[in-house]
């Protein structure tokens, strides 16, 4: 009696039963009353509240198996606005972690069921479901949110989006700094990380503590195959080139796995290796992660949208393999990650510089202690140091105008021995 | 109008981690005189040609190709390395594959191109027998050391080995 009801609509147009009574009680023992570890910005009753049930739009990338649970959670805990972006569509191999799939929605898209089923289960909240890949996206899509949750099972998506959210990042505009949590499993062991880009370490800075994808020595895999892995790679990394030549293996094409799958068995038959299967298949090829659980990505998330807590600093590591080990330590930013790293510098110079001019620039100013610069664009190189054949093509444009290569407000990325990664140069004419 | 323009702005590629990477690693090379690069396509930088002509050792007066493809994924993944010549190696297969442990199990990100060009150098000065790809020629290496060394030079010269032809690979 004493809360306001909210009248938020669904997605569905049934007016929400949404907050009845004492619906988020548990929720609320947390955000009517700061605790002992809650960040001193974070004021406590109905305003963070309304942030949280109304306001508050967030992204879900990914709907595998930590994106079900995530969903599930951010829907459960009151979050109201809710994006997810999946590009797969539902196998039967995922109904056994992957709750809200069932067997009829097999083939449909991730993201749409998904989206349905939390609809339908959780009343008042949206899901706004993207069938499709991230990349599809651009920036001002990522704008919208305020916080960005990925249950991704690959690297190169991370390290995307990741790139994205520095990048989108504007000293001038605090609403762009978009915080991303991300989760990640393998098997018994799971870790949650909370990135604020540009403030504190991105995934990139810590893409060498990452287990590297299995590989076996090739003379292993050619000569003495022991496991069923050794007869996979056997199949996707010398039969696959040997027999289809440059054709490119699509390990989202069915047809390719079912190939190799079959190519696989017959090898492992051969040398009596038992467990060669079709998902262990595509597992090896993709390098799939499997995943369990997910928890410590939604808590993070709660606390970060809300301030209720003191948030995640860094990264959390749980290995579960032998009992149960939890860690959790701040890694540290790197000066020499290529994505959050790297020095920016504003100039402004005349249209009628030639490049050769904007390297004796470089060269000459003493903060950046820059030797044998070389520069390109997103698009092309504008002069390379190295190799001979680079550097005897791109020695022509010494002489041109900087202004005929690079558009007003565009990025020259600059890399050189000296520096540590690379310097990011956004040019503006005077 | 305006907005048509910040729309195609935010839409222009970006580079990526990948990308700046590879110029960094690239731009670093340390070319001696026995290796050469070339680019296909210039504007490509993540495809191209490594050319190795040993100047010591049992492959010298041999001038061999290799295929390097790097992938968006480099450098958490390292980059595709090939032969695009049959050669007589024991490290090297007739389709070109190269058992090297940095090109696979012991890659790490913090390992660059020279690395692997450095890498496959040393497999000419220094060929193994025990991680065969070319299973022959590795027993050859292995028990008859003489015949092994008739046999890279039979084979460089574009001559057939127990049913294999081989490429000529001598420098013109
Ligand atoms: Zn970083």
């Amino acid at each position: 009696m004493a809360t306001a009801p909210t009248s938020t609509t669904t997605a569905n147009g049934n007016p929400s039963a949404a907050d009845w009574q004492d619906r988020y009680h548990h929720v609320d023992q947390v955000l009517d009353r700061p605790g002992p570890r809650t960040d001193p910005s974070f004021l406590a009753g109905d305003e963070v509240k309304a942030f949280l049930r109304t306001s508050c739009k967030i992204l879900v990338i990914g709907a595998g198996g930590l994106g079900c649970e995530i969903l599930a959670n951010l829907a459960l805990s009151g979050f109201k606005d809710i994006h997810v972006i999946d590009m797969d569509t539902i196998d039967i191999s995922n109904l056994n972690r992957q709750f809200l799939f069932r067997q009829k929605d097999v083939g449909k898209p991730k993201a749409i069921v998904a989206a349905e089923f939390i609809m339908n289960r959780v009343p008042g909240v949206t899901v706004t479901p993207y069938y499709g890949k991230i990349q599809d996206k651009d920036d001002d899509y990522y704008m919208q949110f305020n916080l960005i949750i990925c249950g991704l099972d690959s690297v190169e998506a991370r390290r995307w989006i990741n790139a994205t959210l520095v990048n989108l990042v504007d000293p001038e505009n605090p609403e762009s700094l978009k915080p991303l949590i991300d989760g990640g499993t393998e098997g018994f062991k799971g870790q949650a990380r909370v990135i604020l880009p540009t403030v504190t370490s991105c995934y990139e800075c810590s893409l060498d503590m990452l287990n590297k994808p299995t590989a076996f020595p090739i003379c292993t895999i050619a000569n003495t195959p022991r496991l069923p892995e050794h007869c996979i790679e056997w199949a996707s990394v010398l039969e696959w080139p040997r027999v289809h030549g440059d054709k490119r293996l699509d390990t989202d094409d069915p047809e390719h796995i079912g190939w190799l799958y079959k190519i696989a068995l017959a090898r492992a038959k051969e040398f009596k290796i038992e467990g060669v299967t079709w998902s262990l298949t595509q597992g090896v090829v993709k390098n799939i992660i499997p995943a369990i659980a997910s928890t410590n990505a939604i808590i993070a998330a709660f606390k970060i949208a809300t301030s209720s807590a003191a948030y995640l600093n860094n990264y959390f590591m749980l290995i579960g393999t032998d009992g149960v080990y939890s860690y959790t330590f701040e890694h540290e930013k790197r000066d020499d990650c290529p994505v959050c790293g790297g020095q920016a510098l504003d100039i402004s110079i005349s249209k009628e510089w030639t490049v050769d001019r904007l390297i004796e620039m470089l060269v000459e100013k003493q903060d950046i202690q820059i030797k044998k610069p070389s520069l390109s664009t997103a698009t092309k190189q504008i002069y390379f140091q190295a190799p001979p054949q680079l550097e005897e093509l791109t020695r022509p444009n010494l002489e041109r105008k900087v202004s005929d290569l690079v558009e007003n407000g565009d990025h020259i990325t600059v890399t050189a021995a000296s520096l540590p990664f690379n310097l990011m140069v956004r040019v503006t004419y005077v | 109008m305006k907005k048509n323009e910040d729309a195609a702005a935010k839409k222009k590629p970006k580079t990526s981690a990948a990308q700046i990477r590879v110029q960094k690693d690239l731009t670093e090379l340390e070319l001696s005189s026995t290796m050469k690069t070339h680019f296909p396509d210039p504007v490509d930088l993540l495809n191209f040609t490594l050319t190795i002509t040993p100047d010591e050792g049992m492959y010298k007066g041999g001038s061999f190709n290799f295929s390097v493809n790097i992938n968006t994924n480099y450098p958490h993944e390292p980059p595709k390395v090939k032969c695009t010549q049959t050669i007589y190696h024991p490290n090297v297969d007739l389709e070109g594959n190269v058992c090297l442990n940095i090109l696979r199990e012991d890659w790490k990100p913090v390992l660059n191109l020279n690395s692997v060009l450095v890498g496959l150098q040393y497999l000419f000065l220094e060929p193994n027998a025990d991680d065969p790809l070319n299973k022959e020629a590795a027993e050859e290496l292995r028990k008859n050391r003489e015949q092994f060394l008739h046999n890279i030079k039979t084979s460089m010269k574009g001559g057939n080995i127990r049913g294999v032809q081989y490429d000529r690979v001598l420098v013109q």
